[in-house]
């Protein structure tokens, strides 16, 4: 491998990649993200590989596992450029087939096309698919044209460009200025401008300074910021190279969370990649500036994506968190100015030095500007990444986008902002999204976690569910946090057995804004978040818990009895066989009933039971019918012939 | 973990005792936990008491300090998950398994550990067998994928 030692190497080595590349040529591209691995595109690569190398192909074609396209739902996607030909899960079976029919007559498989669940059209190119027509994929589009491992796929598409107009045609200052008129805000969850931030570590005194990408990603839920560093290392990479060289820092570090096996592994090649090439390193591209990048392992701490305590962790201490200001940017790694941004946060800079500012700012709402990447999952038809404008409406999002709820379910409301977010309700669903937007609906951003409930979640639950996370992940450092969730814990799960009193609402109010008074930092602060956006929004759920002892959204435990409808029960032993508490009485021909004393509400009858009876019931809040006497509980089958 | 390798290890992190995480990081993916002698190793190599060493171990989610079962059986318990029925396959499992979070089994078969988030949540609820994905479990699943474990 040859060091590039100018930009006009740099542009030379560009142009004859592109020039050895025919763009009518058949290019395979198959999703080999986290979620399409899991759903089987190993497979799917391996046959394509195969395929390719043992047939004799009259035709020339191309091949590229890529990373995440985004539309998880449906992986393993494979699309067949030029034209974009969009399979979805596909298996290796389709592989033989896709080969002789698409590539080699360029006919079109019906079968492994999108169909629109309401109007059943087939959709043949990717941009036709509603999920991906309403996105604007400006930062995670990148992704499917590249194959992560290879820096020629990364400078075909444009790569480095960024990095050299900023190192050659750009002071620090003017790079700065760029980022603070694109009003770029901070993706991870603060939303802090990312060019002040930029411009105190530039002046703050200090040497040596450094500067950090944040991909310690521990939302549940959320993994846009894994699927950018799977997909896109040398993007991350070239916003870091271009943020040292603005900042004054000539030292990097990547903070990555250890259970990303493959984020890790793309990443790690693509920083020995590029020093090798000369863009880490000494003297990069000749410009006279050197930039040295270290990976650190996170060993599994969900405050760790707060920066002090992040900071801390990568000292090799446990990572409390401290308090602010001093902030970062003056004093942070070893005492030194640091500026940590988060990953997607970092993959916006090229675009924001190609483009130029206006360019981006011209995207977006008053306060934020540019898309925002949010992990759309949960209730949804369309489970997936989604990288959208800011401003757009959480019902596209949603509908237009995610496809709705599935099996006809009906909307209740969709949390945003991570475990510390909140809850918004259907009233709300036409707010913008952007920062603010969002903090005055009383959720937040946060790093882009959108998780969909429908009238099957209970919200109760959910807010006990994110208190349960937080008091698990909370430091310990100040006692409101530390004491004061877990007791919230506590309250919320009394509440959810049934066995909740009028005064807890009181006190878990107070127990609230202690949290969000006397805690140090971000975590402790926005904890009570779940609680207090799910009581805004959904106060009558508490009250038929503490009052009525009932859940409305039939799903907690405690509260929920099973009964089996005997006018229903055609007799066919599939829960008395499934019953793990061996709670259901029944034979061949008898109707089945549930013990009650037996049962332990596990849910497993109610699972099982063939939708075409729909025998079993959930029942709350009501006293369970007692069971039929003996004497009927024969089944007697309608004679077909009457 | 025999001493030398112990000492390769911190060796490939420049012996600095800013790098123990990533030290025990190290430990940890190779032995799937960290004994005491290699702790006490550690704490020699690198100069850093036992004591913090021990603050850090069970601080970190990644470290165990006991040793693990043959299969690890992680069950997602994100939200997406979460909100479709995580809780209801981690009781089956449980109850089949016969352990609970964090536990391993006599046998030493099965260690189980609830996870954040797998980041497949189109697949959810999920659990990942020894970095084997199966998705779209329902609670009755379950029994049917662990038993096909020795």
């Amino acid at each position: 491998m040859i060091r590039i030692n100018s930009p006009d190497e740099l542009v030379a080595l560009r142009d004859r990649i592109v020039s050895e590349r025919n763009p009518d040529t058949p290019c395979i591209t198959v999703c080999a993200g986290t979620g399409c691995l899991a759903s089987g595109s190993r497979d799917v690569v391996a046959a394509f590989n195969h395929a390719i190398g043992t047939q004799d192909l009259d035709v020339e074609v191309g091949f590229r596992a890529t990373g995440c396209h985004g539309f998880c739902e449906k992986g393993p996607i494979v699309v067949i450029d030029p034209e974009e030909i969009c399979y979805l899960q596909v298996t290796s079976e389709d592989v033989p087939e896709i080969i002789a029919k698409t590539i080699k007559e360029k006919k079109v498989i019906e079968r492994l096309l999108y169909v629109d669940q309401t109007t059943g059209e087939k959709a043949v190119h990717e941009s036709d698919i509603p999920f991906y027509k309403y996105q604007e994929r400006m930062v995670f589009g990148a992704n499917r044209r590249i194959d992560p491992k290879s820096f020629e796929d990364y400078l075909a598409i444009g790569g480095c460009q960024a990095l050299t107009k900023a190192l050659f045609e750009m002071t620090p200052d003017e790079v700065i200025s760029e980022v603070k008129d694109a009003n770029l805000r901070g993706r991870g969850g603060g939303g802090f401008p990312a060019g002040e931030k930029w411009e105190i570590a530039r002046a703050a005194p200090g040497e040596p300074k450094y500067v950090v990408v944040n991909c310690d990603e521990g939302d549940p839920g959320a993994y846009m910021d894994r699927s950018l560093m799977e997909g896109n290392p040398y993007g991350v990479l070239e916003g870091l190279t271009i943020g040292a060289y603005a900042i004054g820092a000539n030292e990097g570090y990547v903070y990555i969370r250890q259970e990303y096996p493959l984020a890790l592994e793309n990443l790690s090649l693509a920083i020995e990649d590029a020093e090798k090439r000369g863009l880490l390193g000494k003297d990069i591209l000749g410009s006279g500036f050197d930039f040295k990048v270290k990976v650190h392992r996170g060993a599994g701490a969900f405050v760790c994506g707060e920066e002090t305590a992040l900071i801390i962790s990568l000292e090799g201490e446990v990572g409390e968190p401290r308090p602010r200001p001093p902030y970062p940017a003056v004093k942070g790694l070893w005492g030194k100015p640091t500026n940590i941004n988060n990953v997607e946060t970092w993959a916006n800079i090229p675009l924001i030095i190609n483009g130029g500012a206006a360019a981006f700012a011209a995207i977006g709402t008053e306060g934020s500007k540019g898309t925002k990447i949010f992990s759309l999952v949960g209730k949804i038809a369309n489970t997936g990444l989604v990288e959208v404008p800011m401003g757009i409406s959480l019902r596209d999002v949603i509908y237009k986008i995610g496809g709705g709820i599935p099996d006809g379910k009906k909307f209740k409301a969709v949390q945003t902002g991570g475990p510390s977010g909140g809850c918004i309700p259907e009233e709300r669903l036409d707010l913008e999204v952007d920062f603010d937007e969002l903090t005055k609906a009383g959720s937040m951003m946060g790093s882009g976690g959108m998780i969909v409930m429908d009238e099957e979640t209970c919200m109760v639950d959910v807010a006990r569910y994110f208190i349960d996370f937080l008091t698990d992940e909370s430091c310990g450092k100040c006692v409101p946090c530390r004491e004061g969730l877990r007791q919230m814990q506590r309250i919320l799960t009394r509440i959810t057995e049934g066995k909740g009193e009028e005064s807890d609402i009181e006190v878990l109010e107070e127990l609230a804004e202690t949290a969000q008074e006397a805690s140090l930092c971000a975590l402790g602060k926005t904890a009570p978040n779940p609680f207090l956006s799910t009581f805004r929004y959904f106060r009558d759920e508490y009250e038929a818990h503490i009052n009525e002892k009932r859940c409305p959204a039939l799903s907690c435990k405690k509260l929920v009895s099973y009964y089996i409808e005997p006018e229903k029960c055609k007799a066919c032993l599939i829960c008395l066989k499934e019953c793990p508490a061996g709670a259901i009485d029944g034979a061949k021909k008898t109707i089945h009933i549930i013990d009650q004393e037996k049962c332990d509400a596990c849910g497993i009858c109610f699972e099982v039971c063939p939708s075409r009876f729909d025998a079993v019931v959930r029942i709350s809040g009501e006293p369970v019918p007692p069971p039929i006497p003996e004497e009927k509980r024969m089944v007697i089958r309608k004679s077909k012939r009457q | 973990m025999n001493d030398d390798r112990i000492d390769q290890i911190i060796e490939s992190h420049q012996s600095e005792a800013s790098s123990l995480i990533q030290v025990l990081l190290d430990i940890q993916s190779e032995d799937r936990w960290l004994s005491k002698e290699a702790l006490s190793r550690v704490s020699e190599k690198l100069d850093v008491p036992l004591r913090r060493i021990q603050h850090i171990a069970t601080f970190y989610k990644a470290f165990s300090l006991s040793p693990k079962g043959r299969h690890e059986v992680h069950i997602c318990m994100g939200t997406a998950c979460h909100v479709r029925g995580a809780g209801r396959v981690l009781e089956k499992v449980e109850a089949v398994t016969g352990i609970g979070p964090g536990e391993t089994d006599l046998d030493m078969k099965f260690s189980l550990e609830t996870v954040n988030c797998l980041g497949c949540c189109a697949l959810g609820p999920v659990m990942e067998i020894d970095g084997t994905t199966h998705g779209r479990l329902s609670a009755a699943d379950t029994t049917d994928v662990l038993q096909t474990y020795e």
